[in-house]
């Protein structure tokens, strides 16, 4: 079958509403008689509630209702939907996350009470009359410290403010062992810093509760419209899950942060029964600053052992997850089962172990954002090969060539065991790197280093070669880690009469451009025009059911679903087709739209035999009409995208300033669908994990104030901090699924921290700087050049 | 106290009424349902809610629609002619200069001021003409080529 | 947030902006609002009335008279950058209001605006002291004209008296062959100055002359750096003498402190920047 559209840059079909201000994002939507929410939020990190006064705010002129946490005291909270247990088998802690807060408030921005008015103006106005009375207690935001005997406890329940503690790898004795035997060991201590995922649309959420069908309506501004409904129904409200539909139309942006079902979301939807009105609320930025999960936060200490000859023999890791308050939705997977599970890298290193300790602060929760849990075991170990190979005085390249993990495709070889429970499906990681290392011209850049470096300049070159597990998940697997769920995904094909194509995916789309793609893989498919396909996402009433969007799953999961289904459509279809031509299935080809009679030039065109379909008078006995099929794909193993990253920097040796001068990226994402969406999300990741690495960082002060609460105080990369991309790609197919696509979206945040860092390094190892701690900021710079 | 605004928006002109201390962008967005244009801060930092005010591009949640009031107005909806593209909108789909949308309507407007003064810029001057622009999905990569591409296509006399 | 219930008053004339300004002494001018309307979304002001006098045209100009260049309280850092005048004859003004903020934020703010509000991290303050500057202000009954180095005196404070409006900057046109420059080391998030340091010079026989230093962000209110600039004054223009001069700065003043720059680094920032203004008008 030729391809028409898979494999081509076509432009995207969904881009149209958005370049005239068309696109509806949850805030555009309004309902009749809606009325506003506002939340009345503490500015205290952790203090006891005295008394909440609301009666002035109630008597205000357009007030409808107050509600506080009395109202909630029995209704349970958000869950978490992952359960990791301790190293000993007894079960996570998992505190209630309440959805307005009783009695102790346990990070600036928990909420406190809600406001519901006839306008957002007067909602705001009446909780500023709410007259709260807290008693102020200490707070603690720094993970070790939170574990310091008489630290203050988030949780009075848990008196060491641990959530679990848990363990990868080998057996911890053989790593020690290990090491024990290493010819050189490079010990770092690692802070890898809290960020605020920030996607540019605000959350933003909708209740609804129609009584005449006594249904309930969420608008919400999600990447997984169905899970939020499962969990909203079955774990905090206790509404039957068929009476409550829930939509996510379009969504600005989530990159993790939108995954979780928030307090609001129960909040509006539980409301707008109460007052019969739907009710909106939408978050301010510095809101969603305290209040939107973040992500990464571990302090940690890694060693890796090296033999004489430069061969990594173990690798060694104790870290410490800051979690926050409260366990988000996938807080709990973040740190261990998509981290730890990741220490293998792209090298062959023999015994691996993480010990991990993850803990409660007063802060806001830390979940999945961009990359999660893959960007911190990327970023380990990307800087540990650094550092050993500046330490061992071997080229940080050829050090690399020299323990990858050799190429194989997982057809014809094996997939590849690490000693951190995945396998690897396909790699060919040296092909990556040499790619990388022929675009920035290493041998002419070494030349130009020694020239700049003569003129004072400050020139340095990082590589990040990394590996990440994508198109999570297979569900038995997840769900013997402790997953809630199932990580499956569901596609229904609906062939009209008129053979145009309407498919609905529980997939979702933020931003990634699945109304293009994934309409590529139907059309050619099936033979037909893009024009005639359809992709409906992001509501539950429309869509059978879904899991959303998120550790880049949308193809490698949602497109292989689509493909079942397709399949069953081709089947039946060609059931039909030999009916109306007169012959058997088994004489028939299928290819640009039509089935042929093999060796004639008898055929039946796709469109003939959807109308046969639904108008079937001259058809097969014993075959339903129709030509609608459903599928639900659980993936075979996780896809496990890989590539290489190069930074190029210049430091001024003055200021301290990083300017990134190139960036080269290469990577294997497997099979490829849309090319320009492909680079687009390389892109997006890069500027993200650039961010990280040179601008953002999340400040709390010693009472656990956010200092970097707004984006006056919160650098993040504008148009003038980056470079244009150099970007390339390698195919090595992903083996397991049925497109060969491994998945994009994460890839560009991952491998991109450490090749900065590693460059500013390599541009200030002579003055002796050998760590810093993100972001790398020009007073840090500084201060590093000049010890002081 | 309520004011009445006489405003022109996308050339047609609107006389209303506003509370005092009503912002531009909420007046554009629940007055007039333009909801092209977008919130993305409260500090007047990301530029999602930039309009054409007298044909500059300012940010409308930093003014008071009061200020507005005997202006021109032109938002995002008002910068195709009918079914014809502007041509920074046929741009933006045909170098993806956009992922999620949010940002872009504000994005548009701050290229086409910049097009208005600098009708052939280089990749700095897009850079640091979208300083006010915060865009968290595209790495500004294909924003800029997108303006580029802008600017070629509207140097070619129609 | 939004911002608080405020009443929104159109001025007609300076002289009405005055008079409603005298009869509601809660009441704030609003010019571009760029830094007022920020901060009452914020609710960290929160006027009873503002009084709009964007669409006083006779407060927005940009001339040569007399010797001086005169520019309208409400003209915009936009018009200022775009200005031939200036450019030609006070380049210094649009080297700087070509930093200021972003292309939206440059055609709404005013010059009148930002020097009202005197936010020690704006960028103006440093260009009008080291241009010297005059402030011409009014409160219907009395004009006064204040040298900017009076003007201002600390963090978000200036010499303006209640009831008093800024009608005008003034600034001597500079002697020819007078260099200048702003530059400016910004806070990546805000963008505002960590510091900025604007410089006047005149060489002359390979002498510097007429030397001015100013410095924003550094502390908490703009300042001259006399001892940057006594140390360079009636000095060669050698690369020692400029490093030497410049390693005086910001020397004893109040030093700012955030998480971006302590003092010790703002202190540091401030000397690089001055030896970079230091060359490029001494060059
Ligand atoms: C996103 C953003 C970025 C910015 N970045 C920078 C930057 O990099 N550098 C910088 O310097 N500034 C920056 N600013 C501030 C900007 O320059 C403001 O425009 C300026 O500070 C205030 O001018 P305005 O005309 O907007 O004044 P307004 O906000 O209208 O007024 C400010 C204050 O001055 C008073 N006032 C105004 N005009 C007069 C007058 N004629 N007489 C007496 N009192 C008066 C007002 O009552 C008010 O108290 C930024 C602002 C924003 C929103
Ligand atoms: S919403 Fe106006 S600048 Fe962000
Ligand atoms: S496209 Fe999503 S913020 Fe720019």
């Amino acid at each position: 079958m030729s391809n028409k559209y898979i494999g081509q840059s076509v432009k995207r079909v969904e881009d149209k509403r958005f370049i005239t201000g068309e696109g509806r994002y949850t805030d555009d939507i309004v309902l009749p008689r809606m009325v506003h929410a506002y939340i009345l939020r503490s500015p205290y990190a952790h203090a006891r509630i005295k008394s909440i006064d609301t009666s002035e705010a109630l008597a205000m002129k357009g007030v409808v209702a107050i509600y506080t946490g009395k109202d909630f005291e029995n209704i349970n909270g958000v869950p978490c939907g992952w359960q990791v247990n301790f190293k000993d088998g007894t079960t996570m802690r998992e505190p209630k996350h309440p959805l307005l807060v009783l009695d102790k408030v346990k990070h600036a921005g928990d909420g406190v009470a809600m406001v519901v008015a006839e306008t957002k103006e007067i909602a705001a106005d009446a909780a500023e009359a709410i007259n709260v009375k807290y008693e102020v207690l200490k707070a603690v935001t720094n993970p070790k410290e939170a574990l310091a005997p008489g630290a203050p406890l988030v949780h009075d329940e848990y008196p060491d403010n641990i959530a679990f503690d848990w363990q990868i790898g080998n057996d911890k004795a053989e790593v020690d062992a290990a090491m024990d035997s290493a010819h050189h060991i490079t010990k770092l201590d690692f802070t890898n810093n809290r960020v605020v995922p920030n996607a540019m649309e605000p959350r933003s959420y909708i209740g609804d509760y129609d009584t005449a069908y006594d249904r309930y309506t969420l608008y919400t501004s999600t990447q997984n419209p169905h899970l939020i409904r499962l969990l909203m129904c079955a774990f905090v409200l206790g509404i039957p899950e068929h009476k409550v539909r829930v939509v996510g139309p379009d969504v600005g942006g989530g990159f993790g942060s939108k995954i979780y079902h928030y307090t609001e979301e129960a909040l509006v939807t539980w409301a707008a029964k109460q007052l019969r009105r739907p009710i909106k609320w939408t978050s301010d930025r510095s809101e969603a600053f305290l209040t939107d999960a973040h992500g990464r936060d571990h302090v940690s200490t890694a060693e890796m052992g090296f033999d004489k000859d430069g061969h990594i023999v173990g690798l060694r890791i104790k870290t410490y997850a800051n979690l926050g308050a409260y366990l988000s939705t996938f807080a709990s997977a973040v740190p261990t089962y998509l981290h730890g599970t990741l220490l293998q890298g792209v090298y062959t290193t023999p015994k691996i172990h993480l010990d991990m300790t993850c803990v409660f602060t007063h802060t806001t929760a830390v979940d999945a954002y961009r990359g999660a849990g893959r960007p911190e075991a990327t970023y380990l170990l990307e800087r540990l090969m650094d550092v050993s190979a500046h330490e061992m005085g071997i080229d940080p390249a050829e050090l690399r060539f020299k323990n990858f993990i050799p190429p194989f495709d997982g057809v014809n070889q094996a997939g590849y065991q690490t000693q951190v429970a995945l396998q690897y499906d396909s790699g060919n990681y040296h092909a990556v790197l040499e790619r990388g290392l022929e675009m920035l011209g290493y041998a002419d850049f070494k030349e130009k280093q020694a020239e700049a470096r003569k003129n004072g300049k400050l020139l340095g070159v990082g590589f990040s070669t990394y590996i990440e597990a994508c198109g999570i998940a297979p569900s038995a697997v997840v769900g013997s880690l402790g997953a809630r769920a199932g990580l499956f995904e569901s596609a229904q094909v609906r062939v009209q009469p008129t053979g145009k194509v309407n498919v609905y995916t529980g997939s979702h789309s933020h931003g990634q451009g699945h109304e293009t793609s994934f309409a590529q893989v139907v059309a050619d498919k099936l033979g037909i025009p893009l024009a005639d396909v359809e992709i409906i996402h992001g509501d539950s009433d429309a869509v059978a059911f879904g899991m959303g969007t998120y550790g880049s799953r949308s193809l490698a999961v949602g497109g292989s679903a689509i493909v079942k289904s397709i399949e069953k459509v081709l089947e039946k279809g060609a059931k039909i087709a030999a009916h109306k031509l007169e012959c058997s299935t088994d004489d028939l080809d299928f290819a640009d739209g039509k089935w042929t009679v093999k060796g004639t030039d008898k055929s039946i065109g796709f469109g003939d035999v959807a109308l046969t379909a639904y108008v079937p008078h001259v058809y097969p006995a014993n075959l339903e009409p129709g030509l609608d099929f459903s599928s639900f794909y659980d993936p075979a193993n996780f896809t496990y995208p890989f590539g290489c990253h190069i930074a190029v920097v210049e430091v001024d040796a003055e200021t301290g300033k990083v300017t990134i001068k190139r960036f080269v990226a290469v990577d294997d994402v497997g099979n490829v669908i849309n090319p320009m969406i492909v680079e687009g999300q390389i892109h997006g990741g890069l500027a993200q994990g650039i961010g990280q690495a040179l601008l953002e960082g999340v400040i709390y002060d010693e009472n656990g104030q956010l200092t970097t609460g707004t984006f006056m105080d919160y650098a993040m990369p504008r148009a003038d901090d980056l470079p244009m991309f150099e970007t390339d790609r390698k195919t090595t197919p992903c083996p397991h699924n049925p497109l060969g696509v491994k998945g994009a979206g994460e890839a560009g945040a991952i491998g991109s921290t450490p090749a900065v860092v590693n460059a500013v390094m390599n541009a200030t190892w002579h003055l002796g700087v050998r760590d810093l701690e993100m972001p790398l900021t020009p007073q840090r710079v500084w201060r590093a050049m000049n010890h002081k | 106290m309520a004011e009445t605004v006489n405003i022109t928006v996308n050339g047609t002109q609107h006389s209303k009424e506003v509370e005092g201390r009503t912002l531009l962008v909420h007046f554009l967005r629940d007055t007039l349902g333009l909801t092209g244009t977008h919130v993305g801060c409260d500090t007047s930092s990301c530029g999602a809610c930039t309009v054409h005010i007298n044909g500059k591009a300012v940010k409308s949640c930093s003014m008071l629609a009061a200020q507005a009031d005997g202006k021109s107005i032109t938002t995002i909806e008002g910068m195709a002619n009918g079914d014809e593209l502007h041509p920074l909108q046929e741009s933006f789909r045909e170098k993806h200069g956009l992922q999620c949308g949010f940002c872009t309507p504000g994005m548009i407007m701050t290229a086409a001021d910049l097009l208005n003064h600098n009708p052939n810029p280089s990749e700095t001057d897009i850079r640091e003409a979208l300083e006010g622009n915060i865009c968290r999905c595209t790495g500004y990569h294909n924003i800029v080529e997108a303006i580029k591409d802008a600017a070629e296509k509207m140097a070619v006399p129609a | 947030m939004l911002p608080n219930t405020v009443d929104y008053y159109r001025a007609s004339s300076v002289s009405d902006a005055l008079n409603v300004l005298k009869a509601n002494p809660d009441a704030k001018i609003l010019a571009g609002g760029h830094s007022l309307i920020p901060a009452m979304k914020l609710r960290l002001n929160s006027p009873s009335m503002v009084i709009d006098i964007a669409n006083l045209s006779d407060l927005n100009y940009i001339k040569e008279e007399g010797g001086n260049i005169r520019i309208g309280a409400m003209t915009t850092h936009g018009q200022i950058a775009h200005s031939s005048l200036l450019a030609e004859k006070l380049p210094l003004f649009t080297e700087t209001a070509d930093v200021i903020g972003d292309v939206q934020v440059r055609n709404m703010g005013t010059i009148g605006g930002s020097i009202a509000h005197a936010d020690p991290s704006a960028d103006w303050p440093a260009a009008l002291l080291a241009a010297d500057a005059s402030i011409v202000v009014t409160n219907g009954d009395e004009t006064r004209s204040i040298p900017a180095t009076d003007f201002f005196v600390g963090f978000f404070s200036t010499a303006l008296e209640e009831g008093e409006i800024i009608t005008e900057i003034q600034v001597p046109v500079p002697a020819t062959g007078t260099k200048m420059t702003y530059q400016k080391f910004m806070q990546p998030a805000s963008r505002f100055a960590i510091v900025g340091c604007a410089a006047m010079a005149k060489v002359e026989n390979g002498v510097v002359a007429d030397v001015k230093v100013a410095f924003t962000g550094v502390s908490d209110g703009p300042f001259r750096d006399g001892n940057v600039e006594a140390a360079i004054s009636g000095k060669t223009t050698t690369a020692e003498n400029i490093a030497s001069a410049a390693a005086q700065a910001a020397s004893d003043v109040n030093l700012n402190a955030d998480h971006y720059a302590d003092e010790d680094y703002r202190q540091h920032l401030a000397r690089v920047y001055a030896k970079r203004a230091l060359s490029a008008v001494c060059g």
